[in-house]
């Protein structure tokens, strides 16, 4: 990928993430992207929004679940960066006309009490790290047409990230079981799916340990502080203006998240 | 050409079962035959069942799922009879070969304290029938070609009833919270799929109850003592020979499966 490639692409994946419009799969537009470029145009476009303003959060991993990782074909999960304006507090309105075509998934989120670095991390090292363990419900997004993406459009697309809602109830990590801790997804009152949380990667702790080697052997360290959305429990749901979205976790409480309506106004 | 009747679906249902040969959709040959004609085929075989020495020991729910409900057109669980020789004690093999195209789902499974007789029955009352709650894998495996049937095919055909293993670890319902009662299921050591309790008709107690109502229209009870699988949590995963399914519930233990 020569520099006007990547710089294309990180323009037009700005470009349709500040005016909502979405643009086609850059696979089509540039055959021969590989996932190496694919990082280097997230990275590239994260590192112009940090410039103009934005404060990186945490990071959210993508494609941990068996039905995800068939679908796209792959044995790696991906990763993406969280940004400030992606936080939305949990008892306000959410926008709907802010992303392009957002879905919601439930998550547990881990908060970082102390730095971590790979490579070379352990599990142990991983939750020693964690401080709480919250829950949590990811709206991912995709800049690129009704969601055609190819694992390269979704790295490059920030793995489609879009927003994040945290819950209030603080758990530590130890003494919750990982793998078989359940949740609920509800949507408009329906449930819509249900799952544990070994979902994720065997473990959600293993996607953590996975995010801090990856980011290590760039030279990048998790920080005191940082959240990190391990992977989703159950498939997603579309959401649409006035829709009300709760996750439920055994031992964790709920989270909701409520997108407005048309009678709502945003200054 | 033969007419259909009850006797001679259940004929054909149970050599079926008995050869492992699967067939067509008994609706291809019979459009006329409705849903109570299937629960007429369904207990016949039993009877024959009974009379050939087997005991009756429970029911297992199926179609719990609202989705799927809302597909086929009804809005109660099916049932379908467990004798005690569709019993896989905890250990054994699942012998591929004895079956026809077997497949395994996670469940959570009741045993009843005491009698529970629709109709009006709630899910609280019902959940005060339940003495324990057991982790379970219940083998499925239709008489019918690929799994294709309409609803009456499926009644008739027992809901697919073939074997069930209940786990060791026996809880009392008050000291769980059912529908956040989570399960993981492996194939060959892989996370294939997970699911809760509300994954089964909101909550298991609400499946029992719409079963129990259901039952009662057609003069049924259940009784004391009486397993009852209260249906699939997950889709079905596939059975091979040498392949291993294993269930890991959060409060209710692991059951494996291992399949010759």
């Amino acid at each position: 990928m020569d520099t006007e490639t990547r710089s294309e692409a990180v323009r037009a994946l700005l470009r349709a993430h500040r005016t909502g419009k979405p643009i086609d799969p850059l696979t089509e537009r540039f055959p021969g992207l590989d996932v190496a470029d694919a990082y280097a145009i997230q990275a590239a476009s994260v590192e112009q929004r940090v410039r103009d303003g934005a404060v990186i959060h945490g990071y959210k991993v993508g494609l941990t679940s068996p039905a995800l990782r068939r679908r796209l074909d792959v044995d790696q999960p991906n990763f993406g960066q969280l940004t400030d304006t992606m936080f939305h507090p949990e008892s306000q309105l959410i926008d709907p006309s802010a992303f392009v075509a957002p879905r919601v998934e439930p998550q547990i989120a881990f908060a970082l009490g102390k730095p971590l670095k790979g490579p070379g991390i352990t599990v142990p090292e991983a939750a020693a790290a964690v401080a709480w363990v919250m829950p949590a419900l990811e709206i991912v997004d995709s800049r690129i047409r009704d969601w055609k993406v190819t694992l390269v459009d979704t790295i490059a697309d920030n793995a489609s990230s879009g927003g994040v809602v945290l819950g209030s109830t603080l758990v530590p990590p130890s003494g919750l079981d990982m793998r078989r801790t359940g949740g609920v997804l509800y949507h408009n009152g329906g449930i819509a799916g249900t799952g544990a949380l070994g979902m994720v990667l065997g473990s959600p702790l293993n996607s953590l340990v996975w995010l801090a080697n990856t980011l290590g052997a760039q030279g990048v360290a998790l920080r005191a502080g940082q959240v990190v959305l391990p992977g989703p429990v159950t498939a997603d749901v579309p959401v649409a203006a006035g829709d009300v979205v709760t996750a439920t976790f055994a031992s964790l409480g709920s989270v909701t998240a409520r997108f407005a309506d048309d009678t709502d106004t945003f200054g | 050409m033969t007419e259909w009747n009850v006797e001679r679906a259940a004929t054909v249902l149970a050599d079926a079962e008995a050869g492992r040969t699967d067939r067509g959709p008994l609706t291809d040959e019979w459009p006329g035959l409705d849903l109570a004609t299937g629960y007429r085929i369904q207990d016949e075989i039993l009877r024959r069942k009974v009379e050939a020495g087997e005991h009756i020991v429970g029911v297992k729910l199926g179609l719990t799922s609202r989705a799927k409900q809302q597909r086929m057109g009804i809005d109660s669980p099916l049932t379908g009879w467990l004798t005690d020789v569709m019993v896989l004690p905890a250990g054994a093999p699942l012998v591929t070969r004895e079956l026809i195209h077997p497949r395994v789902e996670p469940e959570i499974v009741f045993v009843l304290g005491e009698r529970l007789s629709g109709p009006a029955v709630t899910a609280a009352r019902a959940m005060e029938a339940v003495s324990h709650v057991y982790a379970g894998l219940e083998v499925i495996d239709s008489r019918y070609t690929d799994f294709r049937f309409s609803l009456p095919d499926v009644v008739a055909d027992n809901a697919s009833a073939s074997r069930y293993v209940v786990g060791s670890v026996g809880r009392k319902p008050s000291e769980l919270d059912l529908a956040l009662e989570a399960c993981l299921l492996e194939v060959d050591g892989e996370v294939v799929d997970s699911a809760t309790g509300a994954a089964v008709q909101g909550h298991p107690a609400e499946a029992l109850a719409l079963a129990a109502n259901s039952l009662a229209r057609r003069g049924l009870a259940l009784e004391a003592g009486w397993l009852v699988l209260t249906g699939g949590m997950t889709d079905a995963a596939f059975t091979r020979p040498g392949g291993t399914i294993a269930v890991h519930f959060t409060n209710l233990g692991s059951v494996t499966i291992g399949c010759e």
